[in-house]
């Protein structure tokens, strides 16, 4: 659904991408805050529930990850690299409910891919001590391949960007395609791609990004 | 010729560079391939790294897959954005 916004008399096309992504948003946070409430008042001696057992093994596969890609050290990512994930997943699979996956707009994936590539350049600096020591960085290991260093260092959010948006938008592309063009038969062929494009596709880009997040921002991250 | 507007001829060119910038899809085809052939046979030698082998397997061919998505996301931009028509009525001739 697209949203129509009247600010100071001209009227702005909110597109459906960026609707879905707020209520995707919304949607995590409402299932934040009722995780944590339920949580908070958990007798510890009691028997683990269902949803007890669920997110410990998922805060403790991500912890594990991170510890695993890019050391103890740096176990403060884990609250981010676990809400990027859950982000993701919930996004790339958002095409499941016929709506468009906020997955499949490049100015979700780039804003996503630019922290990443933020983070990188702090921690950089840091490693670096200071921007001189920065600006030396380029420079290795000889001087004339300075602006191949540069290249690789732009390429990495957009490779980052495109390869999830790529992925999702093509998927929810070809299944238009399949709708528009089969019709009423589309129910036979549609559930296998959507198997295919939104489940493993989705689930598999969402651990791809997540994953080279921790390898970029760990590398840098010493 | 006759009876082609500008306008149709820069839409149909824009379709068939379209089509030429999927052919960027046949060098991830090739890698991927191999990547899965490789996997196969590490498989085959050692099935009880099977996890640990498949999930290597899906990270390498994710980042391989990243030329062709490029192929793709030019073809998206010549099929729906279509630069090259906004840019001949920019001319203004």
């Amino acid at each position: 659904m697209e949203l129509l916004v009247n600010y100071g008399g001209k009227t702005y096309v909110l597109p459906d991408t960026i609707v879905n992504t707020f209520v995707v948003v919304i949607v995590l946070a409402i299932f934040g805050i009722l995780v944590g409430r339920k949580f908070k008042r958990l007798d510890p001696a009691a028997k683990p529930g269902k949803l007890q057992t669920f997110m410990e093994l998922a805060v403790e596969g991500v912890e594990n990850l991170v510890v695993t890609n890019m050391g103890p050290q740096n176990l403060k990512f884990a609250p981010y690299i676990f809400t990027l994930a859950l982000f993701l997943l919930v996004s790339n699979l958002w095409g499941l409910v016929g709506l468009t996956p906020p997955t499949s707009d490049i100015s979700v994936t780039m804003a996503l891919a630019l922290i990443t590539f933020i983070l990188t350049q702090i921690f950089k600096f840091r490693s670096n001590h200071g921007f001189f020591g920065y600006l030396k960085s380029f420079t290795e290991p000889i001087v004339v391949i300075t602006p191949v260093n540069i290249i690789g260092e732009l390429a990495n959010p957009i490779s980052l960007s495109f390869r999830l948006f790529g992925n999702i938008m093509s998927g929810g592309l070809i299944l238009t395609l399949v709708y528009a063009g089969l019709g009423m038969f589309s129910p036979i062929v549609a559930p296998v791609l959507h198997a295919y494009f939104d489940i493993f596709a989705g689930v598999l880009q969402t651990f791809i990004f997540v994953m080279l997040t921790m390898l970029y921002i760990g590398g840098d991250a010493e | 010729m006759t009876g082609i507007t500008s306008e149709a001829f820069i839409l149909g060119c824009s379709a068939i560079g379209a089509g030429l910038a999927m052919i960027a899809g046949v060098g991830p085809g090739i890698g991927q391939g191999n990547a899965a052939a490789k996997a196969a046979e590490a498989v085959g030698r050692q099935p009880e790294a099977q996890s640990d082998i498949v999930r290597t397997m899906l990270m390498g061919q994710a980042v391989a897959e990243t030329t062709g998505i490029y192929g793709l996301v030019i073809a998206l931009i010549l099929l729906f954005f279509r630069p090259l028509l906004t840019a001949y009525i920019n001319l203004g001739l």
